[in-house]
């Protein structure tokens, strides 16, 4: 790392050398191995590492950024003179800079982002335990007949960024995840579902077994589903697709869409736009998740912002050139690849659960006669512009406070704003799979379209 | 135009030797077939958002993948550095896939046959950046000045230009120089402090810079985004239920892509999980419609000389008078069923190993008249824009979400209605299909397709055309 350090101070300094009045770095390399198995036979293995750097330059107000997969001096040079000349091209924009050097640093201690184990596990006890999950998933019930495989992937990953005013940093991090995707069949139609297990070394994920199990009884429950008709009912998220409701919040309250006036919680910074249950939380300095990181893609250090607490919008997210737009402070929340400028991106993004009102999701359930619980969402169909919902879904229709038959081919729809405010019940079912987490979320009432 | 001439020997000095020691290379644990990828991809990027040009980017990524499959199993590495040392280990990397000694009698390379669907001479990469700077300023004016309720306007310009070339042991030796440009207008518009609509337009594909002044101009886009957000802030809701759904021509074609493209792809119907596996020359849709996958056609954004694993591309007859006929493949399917190949091996780029992909997907004319299509509808909904869609192959459910859609009261076009999903079952939806207009017309070129974390460029196509039953997915 060390190295990659030298290389992107070394591109900063050629750029001022060039006339930039200031410049960042960012250095990316990567070493992915992943294998998938199916039907009990090896089906893939990949393994290979690649690297790549991106610069972004400011001459005065005006900015220019390039990228190159070629870290020999040369392709750094070539890198630095078009992001140089780009910059003598694009309009000035008075709002353009680095961060204040006030607002540069990273946070203190291990993140646990980084484990050694994963870079000596072997190819074969990799393609075991991705077998294993296949085959507890296809063991499972004789109904499950064919699979789209199991698989396992990791990922060691090292990150530099540095800037002209005088920041330097780097980290390492690893993952490792495994997965199994079973297809079911019954009376000629079939399904496929999956689960999958994510942590930063082999020994923190859950075991092949429990992986094939749990996508088995998720396909299996949804074997002979059915459309049902028009109606307006309560509808319950599993956790897994109430993170999705996260993804949409999140768009919405990112500066970009801010500052664009292209939210429907532009300007709703203060007020009650959500249900009393509802404390949404950025936070990208909890050890070891995968939100985690010690500063962000500026040289921000990470925090934990609130952005909703008790149904009152408390923050946005924004990066410096956002939190400038909008004469606030930038909350460290600036994601960039290598190439272009930076955008905005989340740290562990999580709905707080209060154990004054959470419940264990049976208790929501049993409070239901007639709903819909969705545990598969499809299609693109949220405007976080005015907030109109509208998507495919997959789940279980609830009677009677039970789960009762599995239902497909309908949508869910209604406003991002009226789902807020109607968020009935928040289970006490919250775990960190991934960056984005949430627990079950029922909401009192939304259109189910079917037949 | 020779080997040696082609990009990657001229810049790199590779011979047809160095391919075919590296894929002895490849070879030399007993794996059955291996090809080698190269590429070498330019991209250029401009926003432009409130008027001011907030980004400009450019740059370049090289690299090779080596593929090797041994039976059904694919072992895949690859290098972002082309020295022979890191060639050859990549190769040794992908062989481990195979055990045994190599075994293969490899066929000498042979230059596969040459054409040029996309004769760009100037490459809009190759051009002035501050030509193509003031192509997006040009779409912000005219969209600023197309009404007063417009007030945010973003401009996203981009191209890109891709060098491939691929080498397989079984003999094929091609090489594809792919240019693309695109421009995109996002407008947001709003009644005196209402609340603001967005529309948004845009087309480009393999062409030069010139498209952009001589067929579409950026003020074509520009008008067309600002223009559907006006129409949006009259919008009423959408209804909710089974209705009579008529489809616009051009990009409404998506929904052959959701429908039907997807479970066509040969993986999925290998290993028997789409809802159209074992259905070749059953009706799966009505007579009327004819659905054809080419990736022939003239600069189109999903066109292709030779696909990524060095065939070139074709026209694919998926589905004739509602019979299916066939399956998009790539080499790993057609290896194993014994197919033919139909120039569908797709990949995003060398860190990706190649799957049957779409290329243009689009519905062939009929006979009916645009217009006695929307009049046959005592009420329904007609849709005219897409924003995209999404399939669940395994159980044919697909989705797409509507970004202009109109009630149909009495046969004609009434209120314009909001968001509005749509949802079917591939293999059932396009029975309903009762009336197919005259007037096929191919989408702008904005398409990016998702499969299995891979997006690649691809077009959509359909005339008019009338669904007597689909689910719509409203509030009202």
């Amino acid at each position: 790392m060390i190295e990659l350090t030298e290389v992107a101070q070394s591109a900063i300094k050629q750029a001022l050398e060039k006339g930039a009045t200031d410049a960042e770095c960012t250095i990316t390399e990567g070493q992915e191995f992943s294998a998938s198995v199916r039907m009990g036979e090896v089906e893939t293995l990949k393994e290979a590492g690649s690297r790549g750097a991106g610069l972004r330059v400011l001459i005065g107000k005006r900015m220019g950024s390039s990228y190159t997969s070629d870290l020999t001096p040369e392709g750094i040079r070539q890198m630095v003179a078009s992001a140089v000349d780009l910059a003598r091209l694009t309009t000035e924009d008075p709002m353009s800079g680095l961060p204040d050097p006030s607002e540069l640093g990273s946070i203190p201690g291990d993140l646990q982002l980084f484990s050694d184990e994963v870079a000596g596990l072997s190819t074969d006890r990799k393609i075991d335990a991705a077998k294993r999950a296949e085959a507890a998933a296809l063991s499972f019930d004789p109904r499950i007949t064919n699979s789209e495989g199991g698989s396992f992937d990791s990922n060691i990953a090292g990150r530099v960024f540095a800037n002209s005013r005088g920041f330097a940093g780097s980290y390492r991090s690893t993952y490792c995840s495994l997965s199994a995707v079973p297809v079911a069949a019954q009376n000629g139609n079939m399904e496929r579902d999956y689960w999958f297990t994510l942590a930063r070394d082999f020994s923190g994920l859950e075991s092949p077994e429990l992986v094939g199990r749990t996508a088995a009884e998720r396909v299996i429950r949804r074997l002979g589903a059915v459309k049902v008709e028009t109606q307006r009912v309560p509808i319950i998220f599993e956790p897994r697709m109430a993170r999705t409701l996260l993804n949409n919040l999140f768009d919405a309250v990112q500066g970009t869409a801010i500052y664009r006036q292209a939210s429907f919680l532009a300007g709703k910074i203060g007020q009650k736009i959500a249900s009393d249950k509802i404390t949404l939380i950025d936070d990208a300095t909890l050890q070891g998740l995968f939100g985690t990181q010690p500063f962000d893609d500026e040289g921000v250090p990470s925090r934990r912002t609130p952005v909703i607490e008790k149904g009152v919008l408390k923050s946005y997210l924004l990066n410096t050139y956002t939190a400038r737009k909008l004469g606030m402070k930038t909350t460290g929340n600036a994601s960039r690849g290598i190439t272009g400028n930076a955008g905005i991106g989340h740290g562990n993004f999580f709905l707080e659960v209060d154990p004054n009102y959470a419940k264990a999701p049976e208790q929501i359930l049993a409070g239901v006669k007639n709903g819909f619980y969705v545990t598969e969402l499809i299609g693109s169909g949220v405007n976080t512009v005015t907030g109109d919902y509208s998507r495919g879904a997959v789940g279980l229709w609830i009677r009677d406070g039970e789960l009762a038959f599995p239902v497909s081919e309908v949508t869910i729809a209604g406003t991002l704003q009226e789902m807020l405010t109607g968020v009935a019940e928040i289970g006490n079912d919250l775990e960190f799979r991934g960056s984005v987490s949430a627990p079950t979320i029922m909401i009192g009432e939304m259109t189910v379209a079917g037949r | 135009m020779a080997f040696s001439d082609s990009f990657f020997a001229a810049k790199f000095g590779i011979t047809q030797h160095d391919l075919e020691s590296y894929l002895s290379e490849a070879l030399s644990r007993g794996g059955d077939y291996a090809d080698l990828y190269f590429e070498y991809l330019a991209t250029s990027s401009i926003g432009i958002d409130e008027s001011i040009v907030k980004s400009a980017t450019q740059g370049v990524s090289l690299g090779l993948g080596v593929r090797v499959i041994s039976g059904e199993r694919t072992g895949y590495a690859y290098s972002d550095d082309l020295s022979p040392e890191k060639i050859r280990h990549a190769a040794q990397v992908a062989a481990m896939i195979a055990a045994g000694p190599a075994k293969v009698e490899k066929t000498p390379l042979e230059e596969g046959p040459r054409r040029n669907l996309y004769p760009v001479f100037t490459a809009p990469s190759e051009t002035a950046f501050r030509e193509r700077v003031e192509l997006a300023q040009r779409a912000d004016i005219a969209a600023r000045a197309y009404d007063p309720r417009v007030f945010q306007v973003q401009v996203v310009y981009a191209d890109n230009l891709r060098q491939v070339l691929v080498a397989t042991s079984d003999g094929m030796l091609n090489w594809d120089r792919q240019p693309m440009t695109r421009i995109s207008v996002f407008v947001l518009a709003r009644d005196k402090d209402g609340v603001p609509q967005q529309g948004h337009a845009g087309g480009g594909g393999r062409h030069e810079l010139d498209w952009f002044r001589n067929v579409r101009t950026p003020e074509y886009f520009a008008k067309e985004a600002a223009r559907q957000a006006i129409v949006q802030l009259g919008a009423v809701e959408a209804p909710a239920g089974e209705q009579v759904v008529v489809l616009g021509p051009g990009w409404p074609g998506v929904l052959l892509h959701e429908a039907v493209g997807h479970g066509l792809e040969a993986d999925f119907n290998r290993k028997g999980v789409s809802a159209f596996s074992g259905r070749i020359g059953q009706q799966v849709a009505s007579p009327l419609c004819t659905v054809i996958d080419d990736g022939t056609i003239g600069g189109r954004r999903g066109s292709l000389n030779v696909d990524d694993e060095g065939h070139q591309s074709q026209r694919n007859v998926l589905i004739e008078n509602g019979i299916l006929r066939g399956y998009l493949q790539d080499k790993l399917s057609s290896r194993i069923t014994g197919a033919h190949a139909t120039g569908s091996g797709r990949r995003e780029s060398y860190e990706h190993i190649p799957m049957p992909r779409m290329t243009n997907t689009f519905m062939l004319a009929g006979d009916s008249a645009p217009e006695d299509v929307i009049r046959s509808v005592p009420r329904g909904l007609y849709c005219a824009n897409f924003a995209g869609g999404q399939v669940d192959i395994t159980s044919g459910n697909f989705v797409f979400s509507a970004s202009e859609s109109y009630l149909i009261e009495d046969g004609k076009l009434t209120r314009p209605v909001r968001n509005a999903t749509l949802i079917g079952n591939g293999p059932e939806a396009m029975k309903y299909v009762s009336m197919v207009g005259n007037d096929l017309k191919l989408d702008e070129g904005v398409g990016v397709c998702g499969k299995e974390g891979q997006s690649v460029p691809v077009g959509v196509g359909i005339p008019t055309v009338r669904i007597d039953r689909m689910t719509v997915g409203g509030t009202a």
